[in-house]
């Protein structure tokens, strides 16, 4: 027996007998019920309620106020819980002995079914049959798009040439500043990495060849696509993402447009025709960026010079930018795939991005060396 | 074409199942839209009308059942074939769905531009009508971020009308618009209907809309999880075989009690 004011609930008793044939009970409510305070579980009726449950059909329990009953919301919750188990129970709560407002708000929040609640996704950190999913999914967009792509070559395409354009700008000039800043700051990494090994050799004039040979077959082509990956990919899963969510996208397809013609397309098609041009340029700046390297240490710019004009072959920029092309087209797909599967809220707009770019860079480092595998078997 | 959308039911539902994966929303859906029909989709909150919408219009394949336009299967005919048959519908979306990258006249030009060979200038001209036609004339370089939300639903409105299109589904169009606008929207719904002899399928709340434009409709119910009532809203308010219906329908007017539980009702 509680002589605070603390809340607590009791049977009583003294009903009982008249009560509990016809399996109806009454428990009193005592005490402050309010959401500062700390208030009993619902779950302390559980015995009570499998008991009463048990006794009979149509079992009741009446809820009364007793001795200093005070409440607010929290008492509300408590008693909405307790609805919820006593339904479980089959058993039937009656409020109407508590105060009106109680009881109105109680109807409020008991008007409408309560939805069962669905399975919750089975999660774990990677599953086969998700990964299998997105593997599904990356070809079927892949298939997508090369319809699309076919369609396009002979005519039936609704792709609009301005929007190639435009995003076309986008990628390209406005990437510029950054791409320079990476290319030679690149440039002189690998110029330094082969100054100190070199002149141990005396050798320090095959530099030139090492940083020309490096940056036109490989980190051209790798810098510039892991810079798009972030800055391009990333864009269009985000614009993609974004359309998806503000169900743009659904407007297009009920206007009887494809919107991998219409919006995925330009952004591939963009970044195909961008990055060959960025990975010459990118090749171009390191070199120069080894040659300000390779200057301040021993050689002249003459000697630099002259060497890449007789050890740089067409075919290295050649392969470099068949690289950077294979390279635009999967940081474009993984980009724009992410962004037309995105949910449809903003936490998945995120996600999508993420995952654009994490894909992006996956793919194009897993087609590098493809790639270099076949050069080198090629003899290219 | 037009005699044959005289004869026959513009869109036939046939024992249509939604769901969003294994999630039932609705099930054993029929009823006919006629031609000319200003079709309203009801129900409570939640209960699957934009669903059921986005079902008709081809966004989402239904679980079970099909949907005929003109006697012709949707889900089953070619990609070719349902292009075309988008082509001749106009849509609008609970949240407007506008291009969120272009101006409003570049909205509603996009379709004309695409499906049509009008000169820019025509197009220009037709955009300035149809803008007009919602009450947003000189909006027409204003980005969809800049105008307000009432505003947005009109113009999508505006994009869904450009191609004069043989179906209008419209989704909620009239919620957020204040009274006046909304009285409006009704007027100009109708004389689509009337000038273009389109046929509307409407998704509404708005009981006076219901009662001033609707000629027939379904009733959907959450938790049967099934259509309660078809026909006419007058007929369904006083002929209704179910009380949920003429409540809804009557604003809650003869609402029967909730089962709530109250002692005195259990125990009697
Ligand atoms: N993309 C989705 N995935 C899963 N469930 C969904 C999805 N969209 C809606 N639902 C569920 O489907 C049910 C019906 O939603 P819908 O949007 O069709 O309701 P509505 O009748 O249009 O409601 P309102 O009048 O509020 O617009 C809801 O219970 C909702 O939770
Ligand atoms: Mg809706």
């Amino acid at each position: 027996m509680q002589t605070n004011n603390n809340a607590h609930w009791q049977l009583d008793t003294s009903s009982k007998p008249s009560g509990q044939e016809s399996g109806a009970v009454t428990v009193e409510l005592y005490g402050a019920w309010l959401i500062s305070r700390a208030i009993p579980k619902a779950t302390e009726l559980d015995e009570l309620l499998t008991e009463v449950g048990n006794s009979c059909d149509e079992a009741m329990i009446h809820l009364v106020p007793g001795a200093g009953f005070e409440w607010d919301t929290g008492f509300m919750s408590f008693l909405l819980q307790l609805h919820q188990r006593a339904v479980a129970f089959g058993v039937k709560l009656d409020p109407s002995r508590l105060p009106v407002q109680c009881g109105q708000l109680f109807q409020l929040a008991t008007a409408v079914k309560p939805e069962p609640p669905s399975a919750p996704a089975a999660r774990s950190i990677v599953s086969l049959s998700e990964i299998a999913d997105l593997v599904k999914s990356q070809l079927h967009f892949g298939g997508e798009v090369t319809l699309a792509f076919i369609a396009l070559l002979s005519g039936r395409a609704r792709t609009r040439f301005a929007d190639c354009l435009f995003f076309f700008q986008q990628t390209g000039p406005n990437a510029i500043p950054i791409i320079t800043l990476i290319s030679v700051l690149v440039g002189m990494i690998l110029a330094y990495l082969g100054l100190v090994q070199l002149r141990q050799f005396g050798a320090q004039v095959y530099i030139a060849d090492l940083v020309a040979i490096g940056m036109t077959r490989e980190m051209g082509a790798l810098m510039t696509a892991v810079i798009l990956a972030g800055r391009t990919g990333a864009a269009y899963a985000a614009q993609l993402g974004t359309m998806q969510v503000n169900e743009e996208v659904d407007a297009l397809v009920t206007l009887g447009i494809r919107p991998v013609e219409y919006l995925v397309l330009p952004r591939i098609l963009a970044l195909v025709a961008v990055m060959p041009l960025l990975t010459i340029y990118s090749d171009v700046l390191g070199i120069a960026g080894g040659a300000l390297v390779a200057v301040g240490m021993d050689l002249t710019f003459t000697q630099f010079f002259h060497h890449i004009s007789q050890t740089l072959s067409f075919h290295a920029i050649l392969a470099g930018c068949f690289k950077s092309i294979i390279f635009g087209l999967l940081i474009a797909m993984a980009g724009c795939q992410a962004g037309m599967t995105c949910g449809r809220s903003s936490a998945a707009v995120g996600e999508a991005t993420t995952r654009a770019v994490v894909l992006g860079i996956v793919y194009l480092v897993v087609a590098d060396a493809l790639l270099n595998i076949i050069y080198y078997k090629l003899g290219i | 074409m037009d005699i044959q959308r005289c004869s026959e039911s513009a869109i036939q539902v046939r024992n249509l199942t939604l769901k969003y994966g294994t999630r039932l929303i609705q099930q054993d859906l029929n009823f006919d839209v006629d031609a000319g029909d200003i079709f309203v989709i009801m129900g409570g909150s939640g209960c699957g009308k934009s669903t059921l919408l986005k079902h008709m219009i081809g966004l989402y394949k239904p679980a079970e059942g099909e949907i005929l336009y003109g006697g012709q299967n949707f889900f089953s005919s070619s990609e070719a074939e349902q292009q075309k048959m988008r082509r001749s519908w106009g849509v609008t979306y609970q949240s407007g769905a506008l291009f969120s990258a272009m101006t409003l006249a570049e909205n509603v030009a996009l379709p004309l531009q695409q499906f049509s060979n009008l000169s820019v200038a025509e197009i220009r001209d037709i955009v300035s009508y149809k803008l007009a036609l919602v009450g947003l004339a000189g909006y027409e370089d204003y980005y969809p971020a800049r105008i307000s939300g009432g505003m947005q639903k009109r113009a999508g409105l505006a994009r869904a009308i450009a191609m004069d299109p043989d179906i209008l589904f419209f989704d909620e169009p009239s919620a957020g618009l204040d009274p006046l606008s909304a009285q409006r929207l009704d007027e100009l719904i109708l004389q689509l209907r009337d000038s273009t002899g389109a046929t509307v399928v409407i998704v509404t709340h708005e009981l006076a809309s219901i009662f001033a434009i609707g000629s027939n409709g379904v009733f959907l119910d959450a938790e049967t999880r099934t259509q309660l009532d078809t026909g006419s809203p007058e007929q369904m308010l006083n002929h209704s075989r179910h009380a949920k219906v003429r409540s809804f329908l009557a604003r809650g007017e003869m609402s029967t009690t909730h089962n709530t539980l109250s002692g005195r009702e259990a125990r009697s």
